[in-house]
């Protein structure tokens, strides 16, 4: 089970309390993680990374295990943690854009 | 007993104020969409239940909320508004050329039969449409294709394209602006479009018989009279009487025509409305005295509106989507301001009294008169 914590504004949006968790199949990634948040909610795609797998959005972050993944590749596998549940996957909204 | 129904959008959220057609108690419902900022919330002429909403902020970008109940429930539809073909570029504030990047819907404008079928106006100007409520958004994209378009610059407030109005009359017939290109015409339902800025004068453009880089801010048309618009240009109030042919100027007595609104009395369309700002640098009444101005004539002849409005120490704002009328038998007419007010005036701006005074800075006012 992968844990990910949104932002505010996008849990408002996508209707979500509290951390969502996901079950994925095969290599737990950044992309991986973020195809499984955007298809059981699709109104958060656009809002993090673009349209059909798109880049980053500018103000949006990406963080695990005190370690900032925003420039990472998005294929690399995530840390061990995250991917055995124990630590979570955060969306960060960046300090700027509003 | 009818009443109306007034959708406000801000900085951090949308607003729905309502009331009955006294106009004089309102309820006052949000925000929706807290902390995002909403540029325009509008209706369906064919079904006032169906609203539309753009909802955008920094970090997430666009999303498009829409209503089947008038704003008391609202689910996020589709977002993606990608232009169509090769995207191209236009001049930047220095004049080297910059690719089209799509920022934000300013203005959506619903059909006035159909529910489903609803045009959105976007920074960097485009067109796009969508014929399922707004799951899908499509380009029109003959207008970012008009061969001026590699020329086109933008305001200071973004290229946008925030003006769409519908031709009630001629099936086909549309009309949109864009800052800073100018106002343009389609007779053939976005086909196909052309730019209508003749008679246009911008001290910014050298040539006086520029056809496009008119910072217009605003058309309005009577749904009677479709061929008569009017315009708040950057500087100067302008009217066609040939459906945007040729443009007059009809500034006449107005102590600033500098602004951004103007619109049309729902029952008289000759009897207009604007809000003029000191200037392009000075956006906020002239003296400090919040006055709108009426003209009775078409044009040329104005008179100020005070009465309930702050006639000293005001220095707000009123921005290009932030006015509206209703059709009530008696006009009411509509505005929101910079510093939170929305103000109404259930008289054809005869008398005024604020509906809220501490909102959000308002970026559009739209207004639905229900049965």
């Amino acid at each position: 089970m992968i844990r990910v914590v949104l932002p505010a504004h996008l849990r408002t949006l996508a209707r979500i309390t509290g951390e969502v968790h996901l079950d994925i199949t095969g290599p737990v990634t950044q992309r991986s993680v973020l195809d499984a948040l955007e298809a059981r909610y699709p109104m958060l795609r656009g809002t993090i990374r673009g349209h059909d797998g798109g880049p980053r959005r500018a103000f949006i972050r990406f963080f695990a295990c005190e370690e900032d993944l925003s420039h990472e590749p998005p294929d690399d596998p995530l840390p061990d943690a995250v991917t055995a549940g124990t630590e979570p996957y955060l969306v960060v909204g960046a300090m700027a854009g509003g | 007993m009818s009443g109306v129904r007034v959708l406000a959008g801000t900085r951090k959220g949308a607003f729905v104020l309502t009331s009955d057609g006294t106009r004089k108690q309102w309820n006052v419902s949000g925000p929706h969409f807290a902390g995002w900022e909403i540029y325009h919330v509008k209706g369906s002429p064919a079904d006032p239940g169906r609203l539309y909403a753009s909802q955008s902020s920094g970090w997430s970008g666009q999303v498009i909320q829409r209503s089947d109940d008038g704003g008391a429930t609202w689910a996020p539809v589709g977002n993606q508004f990608t232009y169509q073909g090769t995207t191209g570029t236009h001049q930047w504030y220095d004049g080297t050329p910059h690719p089209w990047e799509f920022a934000r819907v300013w203005h959506l404008e619903p059909s006035l039969d159909d529910p489903d079928v609803v045009y959105a106006g976007v920074e960097d100007a485009g067109l796009f449409r969508t014929d399922d409520g707004g799951q899908s958004w499509q380009e029109l994209p003959k207008l970012r294709g008009h061969e001026s378009g590699s020329s086109w610059q933008p305001g200071a407030g973004g290229m946008c394209l925030h003006t769409i109005l519908l031709d009630p009359a001629q099936q086909g017939r549309m009309f949109t602006a864009i800052s800073a290109a100018g106002a343009f015409r389609s007779d053939d339902a976005g086909q196909t479009w052309r730019p209508i800025n003749k008679g246009l004068q911008s001290e910014g453009i050298p040539d006086p018989d520029a056809e496009v880089g008119h910072c217009v801010h605003r058309l309005a048309m009577h749904p009677s009279r479709p061929d008569v618009l009017f315009m708040q240009k950057h500087w100067d109030v302008m009217r066609s009487d040939n459906g945007g042919e040729s443009w007059r100027e009809i500034s006449g007595n107005l102590p600033s025509d500098f602004g951004f609104p103007i619109d049309v009395h729902a029952h008289e369309p000759d009897t207009i409305y604007v809000v003029p700002i000191t200037s392009d640098a000075e956006h906020f009444p002239p003296e400090g005295k919040l006055r709108v101005y009426r003209s009775r004539t078409g044009g040329d002849d104005w008179e100020p509106l005070t009465t309930g409005l702050p006639q000293e120490n005001c220095y707000v704002n009123v921005l290009r989507d932030a006015m509206a009328v209703d059709t009530l038998d008696s006009c009411g007419i509509y505005f929101g301001t910079t510093g939170g007010q929305v103000y109404a005036s259930a008289d054809s701006g005869d008398s005024w009294a604020p509906i809220v005074r501490d909102l959000p800075a308002v970026l559009s006012v739209e207004v639905q008169t229900l049965p």
